[in-house]
């Protein structure tokens, strides 16, 4: 027996993070994998450790399909402190929301205190650098962006913001998903007063004198918080979660299992620099004001293409029989050609059947229209399907 | 009977020279939850380390070899409904295919299942 593919988080290609220029190792070769302020809490509870953006990161614990069911029912930690944390502040009045939105596409000046949005970084052409979360802080614009892109983004930004723009790497914070319809009751236990917050809000609190950023966020379309914790404190907070009897840690193969059901893209999987917002079907990303501007990163291709309507589209798929269909199938029409590609797919524990995210052609893009996809010299068919295939259950 | 056990984690039961392959409990533990198999179809011909069948995971697609040549008789039609025997029972009846052997002497290349312990207790 031997393994011939593997699903997103398992895949070492994800692990992409390089140095970025301002790193004193330079361009050193494929830079070393590094440990979580977590990992041996990990490791001490059973958690299968794979490479992932760089780092030792748990696959599973009790196993994918256990984990993904406990976490739509009750409450999932997820350790996501990969991700980069990073705080822009301005000098001499200069304005970090406006400055972030010449590289974003998101209302960013418009964010009230304690209010976050999901946005992108775009290339000049439109392309998409990272997904990312922007959130108005007291102290600052507080962003939180992709492990495996964190390096090239820091340099991206430094790039192309104004000398009187800091950007502070919060890489002495840890960072937990507390994810599942009784996050909330496990963590307002501890921590009184999150309950209070909706979806998409966030502030800070204190537990036992540890500040905590803690927003009502996530990425499994269930309800759920996201905690910015020192990383010296991670290992006490974690602990004191796990031991509410709502709440198990939970591993990146439940993560990504997740956030497929969820409908929610994986940057360097469903998208990447070569995918825009229009064609990744993220135009709720462009804000109205904006949009009129036209004025950020990548406006022209993109607006051009938010009216023309985009050539090739990102759709969820119900794929037929058993067999899971994963990243790297082709869509192919009906005389064999390769019109598209599978960009995320596996089995759906809660439907129990195989979903996936594709690029189709914007003719087969309808919900309702039949697609075939060709995986290892076998063929399948599959239907356009609205995404989310599993409702969000957001707290709003 | 007698059972046979090779590098790849498929395992071997002999009968004559009538034999049932799987995959091992190592495997499975390594593959995690088992959500499709699809076995060979009766009469079919194999050549010792052929692809045989495919087993794909929650996380992973894996391909099974045959551990010796043969026809296929049967493959488990079970696993189509059920693919889950094979965490539940991986050496019993999660079995993946059956095949009459045509070289038995094949067989003197595999581990027993002491010397597949000893294997699997040093990955």
């Amino acid at each position: 027996m031997s393994e011939i593919v593997h699903n997103g988080p398992t895949d070492a290609t994800q692990a992409r993070g390089q140095a970025y220029s301002g790193d004193p190792d330079g361009d050193a070769d494929a830079p070393a994998v590094q440990h979580l302020p977590l990992d041996a809490w990990h490791r001490a509870r059973g958690g299968r450790m794979v490479e992932f953006a760089g780092y030792h990161m748990p696959v599973q614990y009790e196993g994918v399909m256990a984990e993904h069911l406990w976490t739509r029912e009750n409450a999932g930690l997820f350790d996501v402190s990969h991700m980069g944390q990073l705080l822009f502040t301005g000098e001499g009045g200069a304005d970090p929301a406006r400055a972030l939105e010449a590289l974003l596409p998101g209302d960013i000046a418009g964010l009230g205190e304690g209010r976050m949005r999901y946005s992108l970084l775009l290339s000049e052409g439109g392309g998409i650098l990272d997904d990312l979360m922007v959130t108005r802080r007291a102290d600052g614009i507080y962003m939180v962006v992709n492990g495996a892109t964190k390096y090239d983004d820091l340099g991206w930004l430094r790039e192309n913001l104004a000398d009187d723009i800091t950007i502070n790497h919060m890489d002495e914070q840890a960072l937990l998903a507390l994810q599942g319809p009784k996050a909330v009751d496990a963590l307002q236990r501890l921590v009184p007063g999150v309950a209070d917050l909706t979806f998409m809000k966030a502030a800070a609190f204190d537990w036992n004198g540890i500040p905590l950023w803690i927003s009502r966020s996530g990425y499994t379309g269930e309800d759920g918080f996201e905690i910015s914790v020192p990383a010296s404190a991670a290992a006490t907070l974690a602990d004191a979660l796990t031991e509410q009897p709502e709440v198990k840690p939970i591993g990146l193969g439940a993560r990504d299992s997740l956030r497929l059901e969820a409908g929610l893209p994986l940057y360097g999987h469903d998208l990447d620099e070569d995918t825009t917002p229009v064609m990744a079907d993220l135009g709720f990303a462009l804000s109205k004001r904006r949009r009129e501007e036209a004025n950020f990163m990548g406006a022209s291709r993109i607006l051009l293409e938010r009216e023309q309507g985009p050539v090739v589209k990102r759709v969820g798929l119900l794929v037929e029989g058993r067999q899971p269909v994963r990243e790297g199938a082709a869509v192919v029409d009906g005389d064999g050609n390769e019109v598209g590609k599978v960009t995320s797919g596996g089995h759906s524990p809660s439907l129990n059947g195989p979903i996936a995210m594709a690029y189709v052609p914007a003719a087969m893009a309808a919900p309702g229209a039949a697609v075939t996809l060709a995986q290892r010299g076998k063929v399948h068919q599959a239907i356009v399907t609205p995404m989310p295939f599993v409702p969000h259950r957001y707290h709003r | 009977m007698s059972r046979y056990f090779t590098e790849d984690h498929e395992w071997i039961d002999v009968d004559g020279d009538t034999a049932t392959v799987g995959i091992t409990d190592y495997a499975q533990g390594q593959l995690g939850d088992i959500v499709f198999v699809d076995v060979p179809e009766e009469g079919k011909e194999l050549a010792k380390g052929d692809e045989a069948a495919t087993v794909e995971s929650v996380k992973a697609a894996s391909d099974v070899y045959t551990p010796a040549s043969g026809t296929v008789i049967e493959g488990n039609a079970e696993l189509a409904d059920q693919p889950g025997l094979v965490n539940e029972d991986p050496e019993g009846d999660g079995w993946f295919f059956k095949l009459t052997l045509s070289d038995t002497s094949e067989l003197e290349e595999l581990m027993d299942e002491t010397a597949y312990a000893a294997f699997v207790s040093k990955l």
